[in-house]
Formats: C-alpha cells, structure tokens, sequence
C-alpha cells in the first residue's frame, strides 16, 4: 500500500470516485465508459466530474447495451486502452456476462498470454436499499466463477478507493462489486492522492480468538455489528475477504485456525455462493483446526424479493449471532 | 452526418460470365495485384480442400469448411492496409495466411494445439471466434480505440447470415455507428446457419436493410465475385479513413459444402443449387476472368497452386512435428499474474502425473 500520507473524510462513493480522478489522472490510456456515466455522472454519482476534467472521449456515455459495453472494452484493449466500464445495477450486468465468459476472461489465454486485457468491470451491488426488481442482486458467484478474472469487493471508503485502483492497474480483467446501501451511508478516512490496497490479501476488520464471522462487501459491518453484540459473552474476529480472486486463503486459514469456529456471511443465495467455496477451503485444509462445523448465514435460494420482505431475506444481525452462539455451544 | 439511403438491393458484380455478362473492371488494380489476388485466392482453396483431406486422415479436428468463400476473405483483406484489423470468425479461420501467418499455426488451431494461439498484435487478426456474432463489439471497440488515437486504422470484422439475429451483432454495429467507428461489417449471406434457411433467420428482405436502423450504408455483392468484394470493401475504408464510420457490405453466395467436417447437409440444403453454385464457383471465375485478360496462363497457374500446396505440405508437417505442450500451459495463460491457487494445482498435477497407477 503506498499513499501520501494525508487522510481526507469520504463517503464509499465519493472514494470510488476519487479513485477514478487519481487513476485517470494517472494513465492517460484508462477510459470510463458506461451508461449515464458522463453528462449525469453516473446514477449514483460515482463518476461525477470526470467528464468535465477528462472529457467525454475519456468518460464516455455509452449506448445502452451492457454486452456492448464489454465487448467494446475487448476492443479497446487490443487498441491499447485501459477500460473502466460501469455496469449501472448488479442484475444489468447480465446480458453482459455473455461477453466476459465467452471473451473478457478467456481473450488472454487463447493469445498465449500475449496479449493483455486490463478491464476493470465495476458495478453496484447488494440489497437493503428497497429498489425495484433486479436492482438488489449479490451476483459474484458468476463472476467468480470465470476463469481468467478476478473479483474484489471493498467494505470500506479506503479499501473502495485502493481496491478500485488496484483493479484498474491490473493487467487482467478485475470485476468489483460496490456495496451500494453503503455507498453515501458509510463515511471513512481515506488516504488522498494515490492508494492501492493489492488483490489477494483479506483484512482483519476485527481481532477476536473464540470465532470467525467471515464477510465481504456490504455484510462485514454487520459482522462487526455482531461482534458487538456479542461482546461479553465471546472474543469474536472480523474477516473481510475482499479479494475474492486471488483469494488470501492463508489469512482465512489463520483465523480458522485461531478461533477454531468460523461463521461464513454472504448475502448471495446459499447454494454454490462464495461463502460454500470457502467453507470447502476450510473442509480441505482447515479440519484438524476447527472445534465445530462451519456455518453458513446467506440469502435464500429464491429471487431476491420485494422490498418490503427483503429484510427477511437478508442475513440480518439476529441470525448472525444465533450461528455464533450455535457455534460457540457445539 | 451524411444521409443515410435504403441500402442498395442490387448485387453489385465485376466479373462477367465470359459470354453475354460482359467483364467490368476495378480502377487501380494493374495486373501485378491482380495476380497476387489469385494467389491468395488459390492459397485459401488449397489450405480449406487440403484440411478436409487432413480430417478424413485424422489429423486435424472438426473444421469448418470455406469452399468458395474464399473470394469474400481475399477480396476484403487486399482492400485493406496491413495496420487494417481483422476480426475472423471460424469461417475465416485461415484468414492470418493473407497477412504472413504460417499454416502450421492455423493447423495447430484446428488440432487443438496451443500453438495455434497468436497474438493479435503480430498481424492484426483477433483470434478465431467460435460464439456467433460476439466478436462485432471487439472489431467495433477496436476500430472506436483507433479512431481515439487519430491512427487511419480501420477494423472489418465477418460473420455469417445467421449472426446477425443475435443481440450482439445488434450491440456491435449500433456502437460503432453512434461512435462513428471505422469499421467494416462484412456478412458473409450464404443463406445458411448450419441447417436454418435465411428465411427462418429474419422477415427483412435483405440483410443490407439492417445497415439504415444503425445510421450506416449497406452494400450487397455477389459474394463469389473477388473484385465485387474488392471494390466494395475499398469503397468502405476509404469513406472509414474520411471519418465516414461504419458499412454493413453483405456479400451473397450459397454454402456448397458442409457447414463443418460433422456436418452432413443431405438433409436439408437445395441439391441442385449446391450444384449450380460449384458450377460457378469463386476461383474459377476469376481464374476465368483473368485469362479473358491476358494475365493468366496455365504455367502460371501451376505454379501458384504448387507454391499453395507446397506451402500446405511443409504447414502440416511443422505442425505435426511440435512437441506435446506442456501441462503448465493449462495453468499458465489465462491470467498475467495467475493467483497462488493454480501454482498450487500445477504442483498437484505434475505430482500425479509422475506417479503410477500401480
């Protein structure tokens, strides 16, 4: 992590879009592209002003068309461009996901590793923010699942901003999920002028020894939430994973190994989420380490609902703390 | 921006039938390239009648076969700079030959072998897309990064007739024509996506129609007519390099052969227009064409198709001498700085692999 030493009071969004000055800035080659993100600055406001500083060839309002956003990015790459392309919501970017499996992730590989295609994809995630369908999805399983591209999901406005430049500098393509509901609700220190917070290494938002709550993106402050709530009766630790590929297996291990119980949050339906591939982590490497099973709190299986019944789906801070405490008593 | 008219319905044609359709000419072609269009056109000929001869012999894969196709790839291509890009599906896969691309690196494509992997920058040709239509957003982006750069490359990408119902033909063109890209939309319409006739594929009376909804001119050529090709292509690269944008150029034809190697169109195709359509195939229309001009006599002849075949024959052997790749090859490519768990993995594989079953 290298930066200049002064802090400045940020909000997420406004981190992202700092990060977004300072890189551009930076890179004359990096571009924005996406809908509504020039003359309106985005839909939340996250690119707000790079039109008027870069220019609209560098902050471009696209069509609307997500695969032709991605697809377009491939293209830019080959002509030696930096994409940063925004997906407006979560569930938009699925049209999209036809070009980042068939191409963004595999172009590389099928030159020989001879060619680069630093695209950073990055959108808003996540619920709690009583949104109309398909505008609450936690979609990077499908993004973590694909080969060839790696995923970060900041928790915080300082790992927001380093994280998103760490994905722009990359070589590959990075897809970096925005905790939405914290975007203007959380406000944080964030270090000014350049600030990258490498992929691959996860943050230990909180120190405990008796158990793991382990999250990412919109669901570590509800871990610390439970760790407060939980203070008194068990030491409890904070993982925030926040690069899901390259994965800091070492530091989940650590604190399994540590704790011995692990609660993993994910607020994605269960079945295949980013919270079952790490508990099949700690059932390969992590057995002998661990003093109970490990517990998944996540979404259900089901279309995000309604707004009105989205806080029963989300993993809420009672059920949070009943795994614990299930947990802690096995 | 310029008006935009109904596409041209008309196929537009240059080569005659040496008896009633008289022979027209393309300004600036002297007989040197005129030549050199007939080698490439015999090159593409040989590579595609030799590869199905290497798959009945098991050594090469599946392939998808271009028989007289190859007026369209060589009639664009020459009417292209070498700092043009162009972005082939797998109908054009031996497309590369035309810009120095050795065969054995397209023969190891079709034979699974990672040394049919090439990096785009070396000849400006994106690697063979197997998905339909998915590449038009790349060329589209590709030909946008250039115009950025106030570079007079322009992108031209082919397709089939089948592609153009998916969504991302659709988002490729509407891209470059609000970008104003320079950019070619080459539509190979030979009427066939795999065993579905153009009439299931779309209610639009041609496919050149489609160019107007993205504020673009549409041209129709007769597809096995190289200079129509020619002509047509130049036409959109000079109008391209003026800052013009995007064409949509359907060039028409009707498949004769399999769609691919496992293909058997017995069952659905016309029999009988599959048999006019070889009557007038490509390379010798031109072959005629040029011997109705004087450039071309049967020593030359022979002596193109024997530098194609050998060519061909020295392709196949190279790419049969290549070592196996090595099992790091899985592991290596797909990432510049793969994460720490493929390291991992790799290790676990050679591990096994040095074991024994035993």
């Amino acid at each position: 992590m290298f930066s200049e030493g002064r802090l400045a009071e940020l909000t997420l969004a406004e981190a992202l879009n700092d990060a977004l000055h300072v890189e551009l800035e930076r890179d004359e080659r990096t571009l924005v592209m996406g809908e509504d993100v020039g003359r309106a600055g985005g839909v939340f406001r996250v690119t707000a002003g790079l039109r008027d500083r870069f220019g609209p060839d560098r902050c471009v309002d696209t069509p609307l068309a997500e695969a032709g956003i991605m697809g377009t990015a491939v293209g830019l790459c080959m002509a030696g461009w930096r994409p940063v392309c925004e997906m407006q919501y979560d569930a938009f970017s699925y049209p999209g996901l036809d070009q980042l499996i068939t191409h963004v992730g595999r172009y590389r590989w099928r030159t020989g590793g001879r060619m680069e295609f630093p695209i950073t994809v990055r959108m808003p995630y996540g619920g709690g923010v009583k949104a109309p369908e398909l505008h609450e999805d936690s979609p990077e399983t499908y993004y973590v699942h694909t080969p060839g591209v790696k995923v970060a999901i900041p928790s915080t406005p300082a790992d927001a901003k380093g994280l998103l430049a760490a994905a722009i500098r990359d070589p590959d393509p990075v897809v970096v999920l925005e905790p939405k509901l914290h975007y203007r609700t959380m406000r944080g220190e964030v270090p000014e002028g350049e600030h990258v917070v490498p992929l691959g290494r996860a943050r230990v938002a909180r120190e405990g020894d008796d158990v793991t709550l382990v999250a990412y993106g919109s669901m570590v402050p509800l871990c610390e939430q439970a760790a407060d709530a939980l203070a008194g009766e068990a030491s409890v630790e904070v993982l925030d994973i926040r690069s899901l590929r390259p994965l800091d297996e070492d530091a989940l291990l650590a604190s399994a190994a540590k704790t011995g119980r692990v609660v993993i949050v994910q607020e994605a339906p269960r079945t295949l989420g980013f919270a079952a591939e790490l508990a099949a982590i700690l059932a390969e490497k992590a057995i002998l380490d661990l003093r109970g099973p490990v517990l998944r709190v996540t979404g259900y299986d089901v279309p995000f609902p309604f707004w009105k019944l989205e806080d029963y789906y989300l993993p809420s801070l009672e059920r949070v703390v009943d795994a614990a405490r299930r947990l802690l008593a096995f | 921006m310029a008006q935009v008219l109904p596409a041209e319905r008309d196929l537009r044609r240059v080569i005659g039938d040496g008896d009633g359709v008289p022979d027209g000419e393309v300004e600036g072609l002297d007989e040197q390239a005129l030549v050199d269009l007939y080698r490439s056109l015999v090159l593409l000929r040989t590579y595609d009648e030799r590869s199905v001869v290497y798959h009945r012999q098991g050594r090469i894969g599946t392939y998808a076969i271009f028989w007289n196709h190859e007026a369209m790839q060589a009639g664009a291509v020459h009417a292209l700079s070498d700092d043009d890009w162009i972005f082939p599906s797998y109908r054009e896969s031996a497309i590369g030959l035309l810009r120095g691309m050795p065969a054995a690196t397209v023969l190891s494509w079709w034979r699974g072998h990672p040394a049919g992997w090439w990096n785009p920058a070396d000849y400006n040709v994106g690697s063979i897309c197997v998905p339909i239509a998915t590449h038009v957003p790349h060329a589209a982006g590709l030909a946008w990064g250039k115009k950025l750069d106030g570079e007079p490359s322009v992108a031209i990408a082919f397709f089939g007739d089948g592609a153009t119902s998916e969504g991302a033909f659709h988002e490729g063109a509407n891209f470059a024509g609000v970008m104003s890209a320079p950019l070619i939309l080459l539509c190979n319409n030979n009427q066939w996506a795999i065993s579905t006739p153009l009439s299931a594929q779309t209610a639009a009376e041609t496919l050149a129609d489609k160019a107007v909804g993205y504020g673009m001119p549409g041209v129709r050529v007769d597809g096995a007519d190289v200079l129509a090709v020619y002509e047509a292509v130049r036409e959109a690269a000079e109008r391209a390099r003026a800052g013009g944008g995007p064409t949509f150029v359907e060039a028409v034809t009707y498949r004769c052969a399999p769609h691919a190697t496992a293909d058997d169109p017995r069952a659905y195709i016309d029999l009988e227009r599959v048999e006019e359509e070889r009557a007038r195939e490509c390379v010798g229309r031109y072959d005629g064409y040029l011997r109705r001009l004087g450039v071309l006599d049967d020593a030359l002849t022979e002596e193109i198709r024997g530098e194609a075949a050998e060519m061909l024959r020295r392709g196949i052997a190279e790419a049969e001498s290549l070592p196996e790749p090595d099992p790091a090859v899985v592991f290596e490519w797909a990432y510049a700085e793969p994460p720490p768990a493929l390291a991992h993995d790799l290790a676990e594989l050679r591990r096994v692999l040095g074991g024994s079953l035993g």
